[in-house]
C-alpha cells in the first residue's frame, strides 16, 4: 500500500484516498462483518432503537386512532384539505432520492466515493419511500380501498382519472419503490453470501443462504450480477428525475396560486437531493462514530456530500427568487400576493423565514472547508436541512391553500396532535427500520469496498502512469 | 465445511418463483370471481320472507299492476313497498284463515308493518330514482327481469355501478315507449308491429321511412328515437347520464 506516493511524479496533489490506508480483502469483510455477525448489541444500538420502537407505538397509536375516527383527527378544513399528510409525504418521498441519486447516477459516472455510502443511503431511500408511501393511503379517508386508485377491470365499471397528476403518483411511487427495491436487493446477494458463509448460527446461516439465492461467486454468477446491476442502474438513473417532478405536478397543475408555476418540477428534484443528502448525513455521522467507520466513511465523503447538498440548496434558493420575480414580473395579482405579501408578511411568516433561514442560509457556510470538515458543525447544518425542506412544504401547501382566491374563503391551519404524533410515528418508523438494518444486513457493501481496495492495490502497483480521475474510472470495469 | 442446504433446495427454490407468481395470480383472480359471483352479488338468491309472497301469482296469475302494490313508483324515487293495508284490500276477503297469511293478519291487528326481506339495497351514496327512470321509457323489466316468473322474488342484475354504467354509457339500448314500461313481456322483437305503429304515429315520415327501410325496427334504431323523444341525454351531451353528479352528490 504505497497510495501516498501516487501522482507525486506530476506534482499535482495526491486525490484524496476514499479509503484509510492498511486495508485489505480480510480487514474490510472482517470490519463490516462484524457490525452484524458480533453476538449481543451495543448499549447505543439498544437506547436509539428503544427510543424509535416507541415512536412506532406512538404511530399504531395514531393510525389506529385514525381509522377509527377518520380524517377529522387531523387539523385538516376546508380550504386547507391537503395538510400534514401530503406534507409529510412529500418531504419523506423527497428524503429517499439521494439513495437513488447516489447507487445510480454516481455509478454510472463512476464516482468512487459513492462505494461506502450506496448500501445504507439505498435502505434509506426503501424506509423513507415506505413512509411517504403510507401518507397518500391514510389521507384517503378510506384506506381499505386504496386499491381502486390503480387501473383495474372493476365492478364500477371505471377508470381512474388518467388525467390527474395525483394518478400519475401512485405509478411513479410505486414503481420507484419497486425499483429501489430490486436495486438494493441485488447488491446485497453477494453480501449475504459473505454472511452465510461467516455465520456461526445455524439460523442466520439458512436465513442469509436463503436471501443470497444460491449464490456462490462463480464467474458466471459475477457476470450476470453486474449486468443485473448496471441495468437497474440505468432504470433507476431516470426514476431520480421523474418521480419528484411528477409529485411536483400534484402542485403545478393546480391553479392555487403559490402552486402554479412551470418551475416546480426542477426546483423539487434539487431539492428532493437537497433533503436527501442532509439525512445520509444525518445517519452516516453518527453510525459512523459508533461503528468506528472512518476508514470506510472518509471526511472526503463528508466533504463531498456537504458539496452535493450546497449545490442542489443553491438551486433551491434560485427557485425561490424565480417564485418570487416571477411573481412580481408577470404581475398577476393573486401569486403577487401570495409571493411576495402572504409568505413572507403573512399569518404563516415565521414558518416562511424559517425555511429561507434554514434552506438558504444555513447551507452557505458549507462554501468554508472547516464547515464541510468539521462533523458536529456539519450534523448540524443538515439537521437545519432537514428541517427546512420540512417547512418548504408547510408554506407550499399549507400557506398557499389557507388563503387563496376569495378572502371569504379563508380559514387558518393548525396542527392537532394526531398530526404531530402520526409525523413523530412515521420518523420512529424510519429510525427502527434503520436501526434493524445496520444490526442484521452489512450497512455497507463488502463486495465494493473489496473491488475498492482491489483497484488501490492494482494502482498503487503502477505508481508514476498518472492516476487521474478518469484512470481510476477505466479500471473500475 | 458442511452444506447448509440438500441438493433438493434448488428444486424448491425454481418452484417457489413459479409458486409465487401462481399464487399471486391465482389470489387476484378468485377475488376477481368471487367479487361477480352471487356471493357478493346476491343475484338470483331467493331470500326467506316472513309471508312467501309470490310475484308469479299476483302478477301472472291475477294481472295485478306493479303500481297497485307500488304506488310510489312513478312520483318518488322509493317504488314503494305497500302497507298492510293493501293486502288486506283482497285478503280480508279470500284466504282469511290460510296459516301463511298469519302474519299479515297479526301485522295488521298490531298495527306493526311486516318486516320484508330486502332484495334490493343500493348504497346510499348513490341516489337512484324510479320515477325518473320510467319517464324515460326504462321499464321495470330491463332492473329486476321477469318479476311475473318468480314465485319468491330474487334479484335479477347485480346492481354494481359498472352495471348501471352500462346502460348510462348506452341508454338507447333499454329504452322503449312510456306505455310499455310496466309490461314485463315486452320486447322490439315480439312486438314489432306495434314497434312499428309507434314510430309512424310519434315520428315524421322522414324518419319512419328510414327505419323502415330494412322492415325492422331495432331496439338500437327505436332507442336512439325514444332518446331524443324523452330528452334522454347520451353520451356527447353536456352532462351525459355518465357525469358522477347525476347519481352521486
Amino acid at each position: 500500500m504505497a497510495l501516498e506516493t501516487n501522482d507525486r511524479g506530476r506534482g499535482a496533489p495526491a486525490p484524496e484516498p476514499v479509503l484509510g490506508p492498511g486495508h485489505d480483502y480480510t480487514t474490510v469483510t472482517d470490519k463490516i462483518g462484524s457490525m452484524v455477525l458480533t453476538r449481543g448489541f451495543r448499549k447505543e444500538w439498544l437506547i436509539g432503537f428503544a427510543l424509535a420502537f416507541g415512536l412506532v407505538n406512538l404511530f399504531l397509536v395514531s393510525v389506529t386512532w385514525l381509522l377509527f375516527n377518520g380524517t377529522g383527527v387531523w387539523g385538516l378544513q376546508v380550504p386547507v384539505m391537503w395538510g400534514f399528510a401530503i406534507i409529510n409525504f412529500v418531504w419523506w418521498i423527497g428524503i429517499g432520492h439521494a439513495g437513488t441519486l447516489i447507487s445510480a447516477i454516481l455509478l454510472l459516472l463512476r464516482q468512487e466515493w459513492r462505494t461506502s455510502i450506496n448500501r445504507f443511503a439505498e435502505a434509506m431511500t426503501l424506509f423513507a419511500v415506505a413512509c411517504a408511501g403510507m401518507y397518500p393511503i391514510l389521507h384517503l379517508g378510506r384506506p381499505w380501498v386504496f386499491y381502486w386508485l390503480m387501473p383495474y377491470p372493476n365492478t364500477m365499471g371505471l377508470w381512474p382519472q388518467f388525467r390527474s397528476p395525483l394518478v400519475f403518483d401512485v405509478f411513479a411511487v410505486s414503481t420507484y419503490a419497486t425499483v429501489s427495491l430490486l436495486f438494493w436487493y441485488i447488491g446485497l446477494i453477494p453480501d449475504l453470501a459473505t454472511m452465510r458463509d461467516r455465520a456461526k448460527n445455524r439460523i442466520a446461516k439458512v436465513l442469509y443462504g436463503i436471501g443470497s439465492m444460491g449464490w456462490r461467486g462463480s464467474a458466471r454468477h459475477w457476470s450476470r450480477y453486474q449486468m443485473a446491476y448496471l441495468l437497474l442502474a440505468g432504470l433507476s438513473t431516470p426514476l431520480v428525475v421523474s418521480v419528484h417532478s411528477i409529485v411536483s405536478f400534484d402542485f403545478s397543475v393546480g391553479i392555487v396560486p403559490g402552486w402554479h408555476t412551470t418551475i416546480f418540477p426542477p426546483y423539487f428534484v434539487a431539492g428532493a437531493v437537497f433533503a436527501g443528502f442532509a439525512m445520509v448525513l444525518t445517519l452516516a455521522i453518527p453510525m459512523r462514530h459508533l461503528y468506528k467507520l472512518h476508514d470506510f466513511i472518509t471526511d472526503k465523503h463528508l466533504d463531498n456530500m456537504a458539496k452535493v447538498m450546497l449545490t442542489t440548496g443553491l438551486i433551491v434558493a434560485y427557485g425561490y427568487l424565480m417564485e418570487d420575480f416571477i411573481a412580481w414580473y408577470g404581475e398577476n395579482e393573486y401569486e403577487h400576493f401570495m409571493m411576495l405579501e402572504n409568505r413572507p408578511f403573512g399569518p404563516y411568516r415565521w414558518f416562511y423565514w424559517g425555511l429561507i433561514l434554514c434552506n438558504v442560509i444555513a447551507p452557505q457556510f458549507l462554501w468554508f472547508r472547516p464547515f464541510r470538515r468539521n462533523v458536529y458543525l456539519l450534523w448540524i447544518i443538515s439537521m437545519f436541512v432537514n428541517v427546512g425542506m420540512w417547512l418548504e412544504r408547510f408554506v407550499i401547501i399549507v400557506v398557499s391553500l389557507s388563503r387563496d382566491f376569495v378572502p371569504a374563503a379563508w380559514e387558518h391551519y393548525t396542527a392537532t396532535f394526531w398530526d404531530w404524533s402520526l409525523y413523530l410515528g412515521t420518523i420512529g418508523v424510519f429510525l427502527s427500520l434503520m436501526f434493524l438494518f445496520i444490526r442484521i444486513l452489512p450497512a455497507i457493501s463488502i463486495t465494493e469496498m473489496k473491488e475498492l481496495v482491489h483497484e488501490q492495490h492494482h494502482h498503487a502497483g503502477r505508481q508514476g502512469d498518472g492516476q487521474g480521475h478518469g484512470d481510476h474510472g477505466e479500471s473500475h470495469s | 465445511m458442511a452444506q447448509i442446504f440438500h441438493p433438493s433446495a434448488n428444486t424448491l427454490a425454481r418452484l417457489s418463483l413459479i409458486g409465487a407468481a401462481l399464487i399471486a395470480l391465482g389470489a387476484v383472480g378468485v377475488s376477481y370471481m368471487v367479487i361477480q359471483s352471487p356471493y357478493q352479488t346476491d343475484v338470483h338468491v331467493v331470500k326467506a320472507q316472513p309471508v312467501p309472497f309470490s310475484h308469479e301469482h299476483h302478477v301472472n296469475g291475477l294481472g295485478i299492476d306493479c303500481r297497485y302494490c307500488h304506488s310510489s313508483v312513478e312520483d318518488s324515487s322509493f317504488a314503494g313497498m305497500p302497507p298492510t293495508y293493501t293486502c288486506m284490500s283482497c285478503h280480508s276477503q279470500i284466504w282469511t284463515d290460510s296459516p301463511m297469511l298469519a302474519p299479515v293478519r297479526e301485522s295488521l291487528a298490531l298495527g306493526k308493518p311486516i318486516e320484508w326481506t330486502r332484495i334490493h339495497d343500493v348504497p346510499d351514496y348513490a341516489y337512484f330514482n324510479h320515477s325518473v327512470h320510467l319517464k324515460k321509457g326504462v321499464g321495470c323489466f330491463s332492473c329486476h327481469g321477469r318479476v311475473d316468473m318468480m314465485p319468491l322474488a330474487w334479484k335479477e342484475e347485480s346492481m354494481n355501478m359498472g352495471w348501471c354504467l352500462e346502460c348510462h354509457r348506452n341508454p338507447q339500448r333499454h329504452l322503449r315507449p312510456r306505455d310499455e314500461v310496466f309490461n314485463l313481456d315486452w320486447s322490439v322483437e315480439a312486438n314489432q308491429d306495434e314497434v312499428r305503429a309507434f314510430v309512424q304515429r310519434e315520428a315524421d315520415a322522414e324518419t319512419y321511412a328510414f327505419l323502415t327501410e330494412d322492415d325492422y325496427v331495432s331496439q338500437e334504431e327505436l332507442g336512439q328515437l325514444l332518446a331524443a323523444m324523452y330528452e334522454v341525454p347520451t353520451m356527447g351531451h353536456d352532462t351525459p347520464l355518465t357525469n358522477c353528479a347525476v347519481c352521486h352528490r
